[in-house]
């Protein structure tokens, strides 16, 4: 006869306390209350405030505004943008100029960034010491301090575009900004276009089946051949085929100024040279760290493997360096990001600039301004968190830990 | 035994000295190992030196050689007057430098801002040191007298009453809020839907609001009287004497173990006295001086130490809350750190300049600095939290288990136990943090604050030195300024990171 397991008493009352007061219990609940009440006391106080000054100073809240017309022009306009526009738009223009800096800053800041860290890593002794001045001289100077200087002092010393400094006769660089020439799209651009997509597609998919035969069988397959014609001699040959893709206008002095080609505002130009720099010293640390984290043995055992130098620093030391790196990497860019927002110092016309600056000042709606402009930059905070968090989670997972 | 030295095989004259090997140490080693040692490391040696030489050779040119040291306007640093081309235009610095220290501060008050920072550098190098004893007095007085003092004596200004005045202000103010919203609840309940509920809420805050008032009512009476007569203060601040010392007494022990807090409370008080009577704040006090006279290195250091005295209690606070058990407590903390992470410095100082005065009174103005000394301790408090949240998480299950089996409370296990210890293996983060603050602070030029930067951009402006070479030069001289701050700073931070890890170093 055999007697059946009892099941434990149902303690609901211990499961309520947990849930609402974590461990500490009916004293949580207690704590938890009276911050509610504070809060909600703050919070009280802080909409009954703000509305009885909004009354006083005549503002009517919403967000209405939004579909009235701006009435103000914007010197750099990604998508099509005039003074009768509304402000929705003038919004959507300012985010659309912080990416565009934040993303080409990115690309230069990494590339500047890993060669700083190789000079720092260089056995070298002079080029490490170079790498060094670099990063001190960057890290120990204030963000603004250096978009000013590129701006104010650098950039305003160049000569004005009569006297501008030309590059092969093709890009012209002067106080009014760089200057360079504009592709014109022609008959063959299309097939062009699709060509290239396809080449790069294809390309993609062939490194994917060579790694997959490395991996699975052990067979090395030898595919840069192929991505090469995949790449270039495909589009070249479609060119021939059907006619010049497209052609560049070349800017032509005339007057005081250039017409023709395409102009890159000094305002972006001072931006992302210190926003790339500046970053630049922060990416060359961690990129030191993380190949430093790396244990020496990894480097002594692939040269025992017979591996080149750069095939051990290429397959084993990366990969691993890596792991430690991308986290901080991630960190970095999003700084970038936010530190573009230093663009209302100079007048480059982002975010802050055209939408928490100009829009502001023309309507007054500090709460609705301000608060999307904060909800904007946090959502791309939490988005990237997000993307690493995850990234963590896979990386963890195939180090199976 | 036949002769060793008749035997073939022992080798009979000396080998010949072979040459010494190569250095491989000092100077010579270091050139031969580490700069010529192949063609490729001979190639990067040349083109760094070309690159060091094209770069440090044009600034000591610019910096000393080529420039002008004499002058008293823009004509002394043209070319055409000089006849050479030229560097640093150092005459422009000479007469800017009252404005970039001090912005436009009075000139007859300037001894105030001098004062103020010899009280700073008196206060901190010892507390830098770490030979030198009675850390905690000094800590103390740096984070707590000395902002106090600094305010004074910077703004100006005296004061009208003491603590108790304080108190019943203060709470005065709070009771007030709290019958207005029951009064709020009140007029809502007769249109809304729910009706009897916000009836019976609002009449219960009104309620709770007026048992408040009848509570504090002793001390506002008392406050009324103390208006009255004339020495108003004194007796306020005998009053505070008196009774925080007695809480001190009581809350320490008593009889038993109260005496010492009781004679340290009476000590600061007595203290606090001799300031007062020194500034004679308690009539009228020194001059005041508008905050938006202040200006150049004066603000940049206010802006800076106030962040660094304000952001570290609140990124405490809101570490520990994030660690807390506490549901709501928790997400609060995190909502909170995340948010201020989330956005840049410059849209947090949008945000206490054109919103927070929205959030305020309307009778009630905060001063320009203020606004944005409050956006700059939100932020900087978000990002101490997480500094101090890495510490809390390197101290050991154990050491808090082991406070709990003794017998402490939570906020002993906390002050006493885990925190001293956080706070210790954190201290080169913490100062990483107070560098991105110093340098951070240049933003505040953007809300229209003269910081160092924005003195130099506005000492730009000056027609009378508008000559090529003076951006370069005033961008030079505050560049070195901030260096030597930041640098400074680091290095400390490298020294106590050396001195913590010492039992690591091998």
């Amino acid at each position: 006869m055999s007697t059946e397991a009892r099941k434990p008493p149902a303690q609901i009352a211990l499961k309520i306390r947990r849930v609402l007061g974590g461990k500490t219990g009916w004293n949580g609940i207690a704590v938890q209350f009276v911050f509610a009440a504070i809060l909600g006391w703050i919070g009280y106080e802080i909409v009954s405030n703000a509305r009885a000054n909004l009354e006083n100073q005549h503002i009517a809240g919403g967000f209405g505004f939004l579909r009235n017309n701006a009435g103000f022009d914007v010197n750099q306009t990604l998508i099509s943008y005039t003074g009768s526009d509304t402000f929705l738009r003038v919004f959507v223009v300012g985010l659309l100029n912080t990416l565009v800096v934040s993303v080409v800053g990115v690309v230069f800041a990494t590339v500047i960034g890993f060669i700083v860290a190789l000079c720092r890593l260089s056995p070298n002794w002079l080029l490490s010491r170079v790498g060094e001045i670099y990063v001190e001289l960057i890290r120990n100077l204030p963000l603004l301090f250096q978009i000013l200087f590129w701006y104010l002092a650098v950039l305003a010393a160049l000569p004005n575009p009569r006297q501008s400094i030309s590059l092969f006769g093709i890009a012209f660089v002067s106080n009014r900004g760089l200057v360079i020439p504009r592709p014109i799209g022609e008959s063959g651009f299309e097939a062009f276009l699709a060509v290239l997509a396809f080449g790069i597609v294809a390309s993609l998919a062939l490194r994917f089946h060579a790694r997959r035969a490395l991996f699975q069988r052990g067979q090395v397959i030898r595919i840069w051949p192929y991505v090469l014609g995949l790449l270039f001699v495909l589009p070249l040959v479609t060119t021939l085929v059907s006619g010049v893709p497209f052609t560049f206008e070349l800017p032509q002095l005339k007057g005081f100024n250039f017409a023709g080609g395409s102009r890159i505002i000094p305002e972006f130009v001072a931006l992302t040279l210190a926003l790339s720099t500046y970053t630049a010293a922060f990416i060359a640390e961690i990129v030191r760290a993380g190949i430093l984290s790396v244990h020496k043995g990894q480097m002594e055992a692939g040269a025992s493997l017979g591996l080149s130098r750069g095939s051990t620093l290429r397959l084993i030391v990366v990969p691993q360096a890596m792991r430690v790196i991308v986290p901080p990497l991630t960190n970095q860019y999003l700084n970038l990001t936010k530190n573009s927002s230093l663009a209302v110092a100079i007048g480059y016309p982002d975010l802050v600039s055209v939408w928490a600056g100009t829009s502001l000042s023309q309507t007054g709606q500090a709460i609705e301004i301000i608060a999307m402009t904060m909800g904007i930059y946090l959502l791309i905070s939490l988005l990237t968190s997000a993307i690493m968090s995850a990234y963590g989670w896979r990386v963890s997972r195939s180090l199976g830990a | 035994m036949s002769d060793i030295t008749s035997s073939g095989y022992v080798r009979q004259d000396l080998l010949a000295e072979r040459p010494a090997p190569v250095k491989t140490t000092g100077f010579v080693g270091l050139v031969r190992t580490r700069l010529l040692n192949s063609p490729t490391n001979i190639l990067i040696t040349i083109v760094s030196a070309l690159l060091l030489w094209f770069t440090i050779v044009p600034s000591v040119r610019f910096l000393f050689v080529d420039a002008v040291w004499t002058g008293t306007d823009r004509t002394a640093c043209l070319t055409e007057n000089t006849g050479f081309a030229v560097g640093a235009c150092w005459p422009f610095i000479q007469a800017k430098l009252p404005q970039l220290i001090y912005g436009f501060y009075p000139e007859a008050e300037r001894w105030r801002v001098d004062l103020t920072f010899l009280l700073a550098a008196v206060l901190l190098v010892p507390m830098l040191i770490p030979r030198l004893p009675a850390k905690g007095l000094n800590a103390s007085l740096f984070f707590f007298a000395f902002p106090v003092v600094a305010f004074f004596l910077l703004l100006g200004g005296g004061i009208t009453g003491f603590g108790l005045s304080w108190t019943a202000g203060l709470l005065q103010l709070f009771d007030d809020s709290i019958i207005g919203a029951g009064q709020v609840l009140l007029s809502l309940s007769k249109t809304s839907a729910i009706a009897p509920l916000l009836w019976v809420l609002g009449n219960l805050i009104v309620l709770v609001g007026t048992a408040i008032y009848w509570l504090i009512f002793p001390l506002t009476w008392l406050r009324d009287q103390l208006e009255g007569t004339g020495q108003s203060i004194w007796t306020d601040f005998a009053i505070t004497t008196v009774v925080v010392s007695l809480i001190a007494f009581i809350v320490s022990g008593g009889v038993r173990t109260g005496w010492r807090p009781l004679a340290s409370s009476i000590v600061t008080f007595v203290a606090i006295a001799i300031v007062i009577k020194l500034m004679g704040l308690d009539h009228g006090g020194l001059p005041v001086v508008q905050t938006r006279l202040w200006g150049g290195l004066l603000v940049t250091l206010v802006v800076s130490v106030a962040g660094i005295v304000t952001s570290l209690p609140i990124g405490i606070a809101l570490a520990l809350g994030r660690r807390s058990t506490i549901p709501l407590i928790r997400i609060f903390s995190i909502t909170f750190i995340e948010f201020w992470r989330g956005v840049p410095l410059i849209t947090v100082l949008f945000f206490a300049t054109y919103m927070l005065p929205l959030f305020l009174p309307g009778n009630f103005t905060v001063d320009g600095l203020v606004r944005a000394l409050i956006g700059i301790a939100l932020f900087t408090g978000a990002y101490q939290a997480e500094n101090v949240r890495g510490g809390l998480a390197a101290i050991p299950r154990g050491q808090s288990e082991a406070s709990a089996a003794l017998g402490l409370s939570w906020w002993k296990t906390t002050s006493l136990i885990v925190l001293p210890q956080a706070l210790r293996h954190v201290i080169p983060n913490l100062v990483n943090s107070f560098i991105s603050l110093f340098k951070d602070t240049s933003l505040v030029s953007i809300v229209a604050l003269f910081d160092l930067l924005g003195s130099l951009r506005a000492s730009f402006a000056d027609p009378k030195w508008s000559a090529p070479s003076t951006l370069f030069t005033g961008f030079a001289f505050v560049g070195i300024i901030y260096f030597l701050f930041c640098f400074g700073m680091s290095r400390y931070s490298l020294f106590v990171e050396n001195r913590l890890n010492a039992h690591r170093r091998n």
